[in-house]
């Protein structure tokens, strides 16, 4: 073991600047000429700036709402509720969300209600909700902002997001473009 | 839905299909042939062993091996711990994180030196980006010392007889740049390119349209997770690992993060098949571990799909499957399938709750690491594979009274007994580990954040990823106290190396024999018959020692619901 030591030490020294300063900073190098330089990609509106990929909590009714965060959208960590599926407070909790949506869309059915409106997500940070998620919630943004119905399933339409290549993975929305557009649109 | 099936079909293909000729040239880094990227790697490794005086040509027989792998480790312990400690008061912390205290900064060197990334901590909270490259560090020479390890039996099976089985710094230093650096690279600039970030700035603040101030973490995350997945370390830059939107921007971030997991514990074992010249071997190990694999990956996929009946009663549209805990852009068939990936081949990385899928989903993520050799970590999985051949070579010569063989060698009382202590002290690890949590309510109980059954399943799961060296959770566990850090680093040790000095010791003792040709007497190890024997070696050793546990966790919270 004693013979072994001081070359591992040495080793490990010399393999420390090559994959953690070397690797790193070609990686980074390159990043430099990704969207905003590697530092995430960014939406400006009016004098602020978002980010693409971190949802945000939307409770307004004259917004499409987000899905429900264990961290509630903020971005300094991340976390899902880790409940398990048969946990019967968790199970009231998804019980109690549902009965809030109805309250808030009155004439939807809770059968039109997609799962991922009233369940966490992993991360507590989803920026998407599900076509059917932005669809139901139609008529309430309609109404709260005084637009035709057709108008805003149009821009929910506009919104969506494809399968990657059209055949890979699920549609999607993201709420907070979303959201923006329906912005631009009242004004 | 289709859109969502057809996705995992063609990740799944695309990493077999890429595997085949990765395997080839694995094979040839370790023959030490000559290659087209001599001209970039070989002034690299030159400078390496000039710095440390080493001599990657002298010959070592197995205990050398071990001796040199060991040693390295305990130094990069040691390291780990001095930077986890002071990290608070080092450079490279725009954050402001504190140290860790020393029960986690044990917990969280051992899980990254075993590549198990079993993490205590949240990494926006718990680390200075000096702490993160430090453990990036770890993440490739975790990877490349279970692949030297892993290299060290297949000399030992190329070779007629002998004790000289290579020189541990060679196959080390080699596993690191010249297999895991090149694709993590490759993985790290598409993830920046995808909306990862690499940026050494700290936390931003925006304020939501809605008029909520909220911070966001950032980091130097991409390259980061490329090695994460492609050394199956799966420890995460942010603290829910790839279901963060940062770590796993998009499908297509998850399609390649999903083959960067699996093609070098697939690779392995074409490797091994052209390192010992013998393809179709590899192809009976190939073909048993993607019977078991998808024996548990295509019934998560269908009860993810199929989605929590306790949430479809209450009368919504539940179509979407088990949201719970998952993400949209990636859904849940994918989600279902990456689950079982990432605990069959010990990455750990997840990219949707585990606590929160359905009850049978758990329960096979909890299987795929109790068996813990279909396909495996990186290097680590060929040689759990590894002993249950030898097992099975043993149990089928004594069902034909010959004298078990393999490859030529004859296995005897000696190399039977190490393989039974390693096919046994997994168990024992989780089981014992399980059983003492569960003894103290005050250690396990009070620490669990769902009740019954499912409870129970938490603490059943982190000692079975603690010892498959996994690093995965449920993560509801409320894991950072002195118990669970100091508890599961003992199991991290001692689950990482025996099972690596066993199997190399097999092969250490079996290369030294004499070699018996091929007679008509020989049982045939590379036939769909013994792949059938192995199988069943694996599912009793390892699915039945579990089955009691498994009943009152997952089994028990599937019938009651």
């Amino acid at each position: 073991m004693k013979k072994h030591l001081i070359p591992a030490a040495v080793l490990t020294l010399v393999m420390l600047v090559f994959f953690t300063v070397i690797y790193p900073m070609a990686v980074w190098g390159i990043a430099q000429f990704s969207p905003n330089w590697g530092k995430g990609e960014i939406i400006e509106h009016e004098g602020r700036h978002h980010y693409a990929n971190i949802g945000h909590s939307f409770i307004r009714d004259d917004y499409f709402w987000s899905r429900p965060s264990a961290v509630d959208y903020n971005a300094g960590g991340s976390g899902g509720s880790n409940k398990g599926p048969s946990n019967e407070e968790y199970l009231a909790s998804v019980q109690a969300r549902i009965d809030t949506f109805l309250l808030h869309n009155p004439g939807i059915d809770k059968s039109q209600i997609p799962v991922d409106l009233i369940t966490a997500s992993g991360s507590g940070l989803d920026p998407h909700i599900s076509i059917q998620a932005a669809e139901v919630q139609v008529a309430r943004v309609a109404r709260e902002r005084n637009l035709p119905e057709d108008t805003v399933s149009e821009l929910v339409a506009s919104q969506t997001e494809k399968p990657l290549l059209g055949i890979f993975g699920p549609a999607r929305i993201n709420v907070l473009k979303l959201n923006l557009a329906l912005d631009n649109l009242s004004e | 839905m289709n859109t969502e099936l057809i996705g995992i079909v063609v990740m799944f293909t695309a990493a077999i299909v890429l595997a085949i000729p990765f395997g080839k040239y694995i094979a040839k880094v370790y023959g030490g042939e000559k290659m087209g990227l001599d001209p970039i790697f070989n002034p690299i490794e030159k400078l390496f062993y000039k710095t440390s005086r080493i001599d990657p040509s002298s010959p070592m027989d197995w205990k050398q091996h071990m001796v040199a792998m060991l040693t390295i480790n305990m130094v990069w312990f040691l390291l780990g711990m001095l930077i986890l400690m002071t990290q608070g008061s080092l450079p490279l912390n725009p954050d402001r994180n504190p140290s860790m205290p020393a029960d986690l900064a044990f917990n969280t060197v051992i899980s990254f030196v075993v590549n198990c990334n079993l993490q205590h901590y949240s990494g926006e909270t718990g680390l200075s980006y000096l702490g993160q490259f430090w453990l990036m560090f770890l993440q490739f020479v975790s990877a490349g010392t279970g692949m030297a390890a892993a290299a060290v039996v297949f000399r030992a099976f190329r070779e007629k007889t002998s004790s000289s089985l290579g020189n541990f710094y060679d196959f080390f230093v080699k596993s690191c740049t010249r297999i895991l650096l090149p694709v993590s690279f490759l993985i790290a600039v598409i993830l920046a390119f995808d909306g990862t970030p690499m940026t050494f700035e700290g936390k931003d603040t925006i304020v939501s349209l809605e008029g909520d101030t909220v911070e966001v973490s950032r980091g130097p995350a991409a390259a980061f997770v490329s090695i994460k997945h492609v050394g199956t370390n799966g420890g995460g830059f942010f603290g829910v690992n790839s279901a963060h939107p940062f770590e796993n921007p998009s499908y297509l971030s998850n399609m390649v993060e999903m083959v960067g997991q699996l093609i070098i514990p697939l690779a392995m074992v074409f490797a091994f098949g052209y390192f010992i010249r013998r393809k179709r071997l590899s192809w009976m190990i190939f073909g048993v571990m993607t019977v078991g694999f998808l024996m548990l990956a295509i019934p998560n996929i269908l009860m993810e799909v199929n989605g929590n009946p306790a949430i479809g009663k209450m009368g919504i549209d539940n179509t979407l499957g088990a949201m719970e805990g998952k993400e949209v852009r990636l859904g849940a068939a994918a989600s279902g399938f990456w689950s079982i990936v990432t605990t069959v081949i010990s990455t750990g990385s997840v990219n949707s709750m585990h606590d929160s899928s359905m009850a049978l989903s758990g329960m096979n993520e909890l299987l795929a690491m109790m068996i813990n050799c279909f396909y495996g970590g990186v290097g680590v999985g060929i040689l759990n594979f590894f002993v249950f051949i030898i097992l099975a070579v043993f149990v089928s010569g004594l069902m034909v009274g010959r004298t078990p063989e393999f490859l030529g060698k004859k296995v005897e009382a000696r190399e039977m007994k190490i393989a039974m202590i390693i096919a046994l002290i997994h168990p024992l690890m989780i089981l014992v580990g399980t059983g003492l949590a569960t003894a103290f309510p005050e250690q396990g109980a009070s620490t669990l954040n769902n009740p019954g059954f499912h409870g129970f399943s938490e603490i059943l799961y982190e000692y079975t990823s603690s010892s498959a060296n996994n690093g995965s959770g449920f993560e509801g566990l409320g894991d950072n106290t002195l118990w669970w850090n100091i508890s599961t680093g003992f199991v991290l040790i001692l689950s990482r190396f025996l099972p690596i000095i066993g199997p190399v010791a097999i092969a250490g003792l079996l290369a030294d024999k004499r070699f018996i040709p091929e007679g008509e007497g020989t049982l045939k190890t590379d036939t769909s018959t013994f792949g059938l024997m192995v199988f069943a070696v694996i599912f009793i050793v390892a699915a039945l020692a579990f089955f009691p546990a498994l009943a009152l966790g997952p089994i028990a919270e599937f019938f009651s619901m």
